[in-house]
């Protein structure tokens, strides 16, 4: 059961970035171009996303274990430090330069699509990069 | 500053699905939705690799599972492979060390009412839009 929730998030998540248009690119792009064209459609994707899961995350998160698993991962990280800062705002430049985030840029392996898919296998070598250097930062 | 291509109806049905998608892996599963992490944790740790690679495949999946009902799904990349090269790179890299993306921090993070994300979250989208405003789209 925990595997089919699994992957039945994965595809729920993946039609709501095809329905919403961020496996497009260009809407990402167009979001971010706030002094140009300016579409704004990807703050109601988020909006809808977190109404959604704030109220549900503040009734579940006092149960004392999940519906399936044995417990919940509990996230302990709460400095805002350097390592926060410079990870996430080179993540805005990446994102900036080709409209892809991670989620879409999974999502849209499926238009096998030459140029997406360059871009998730640097994604990837990133996360090894990253997995290298994190402890020097 | 002209708005254009708003799609706001489609934009909040996707975010809705992908809150839900997201409250399915948390109350069933225990876990945050955060792609990036789900991506990474993918091919550099063991543990868990079935479930996270179930919830990439049916991200893989939404997509595929959207076209066959005659939709068209529009995904347009015009960027040079030098600069999706640096781009998944950055992505990747950022992401790491910020220990989090678009959804990670910016739907989950924020519905949990963390600062740490919401710090996250403007950072990347101030980068994100000074990458635009300097690269153009």
């Amino acid at each position: 059961m925990i595997r089919l929730i699994s992957l039945l998030s994965g595809i729920i998540f993946g039609l709501g970035l095809t329905i919403s248009g961020m496996v497009n690119p260009q809407k990402v792009l167009g979001f971010l171009n706030i002094f140009d064209a300016w579409d704004p459609s990807l703050i109601f994707v988020m909006v809808g996303a977190i109404i959604i899961f704030a109220p549900l995350h503040f009734i579940f998160k006092k149960k004392s274990r999940p519906i399936l698993a044995k417990n919940f991962i509990s996230i302990e990280n709460k400095n805002i430090d350097k390592k926060l800062l410079i990870g996430s705002s080179l993540f805005g430049v990446g994102w900036g330069l080709a409209g892809l985030c991670p989620g879409p840029a999974i999502a849209s392996i499926s238009f096998l699509n030459p140029s997406s898919l360059i871009f998730v296998l640097f994604m990837f070598v990133g996360f090894f990069i990253a997995n290298r250097i994190e402890k020097n930062i | 500053m002209n708005i254009i291509n708003f799609t706001p109806l489609s934009a909040l049905t996707g975010g809705l699905l992908i809150g839900f998608a997201v409250f399915l892996l948390f109350a069933f599963n225990g876990r945050m939705a955060g792609v990036s992490s789900i991506a990474a944790n993918f091919i550099l740790k063991r543990e868990q690799r079935v479930d996270n690679s179930l919830f990439l495949f049916g991200l893989i999946l939404g997509p595929t599972i959207y076209s066959l009902s005659g939709s068209k799904i529009e995904s347009i990349i015009t960027n040079s492979i030098p600069i999706l090269i640096i781009g998944g790179l950055a992505v990747g890299i950022g992401t790491r060390i910020g220990n989090g993306c678009t959804s990670g921090h910016g739907i989950c993070g924020i519905s949990r009412f963390s600062l740490r994300s919401i710090v996250a979250t403007i950072s990347f989208i101030l980068t994100g839009i000074i990458t635009v405003l300097i690269f153009g789209i």
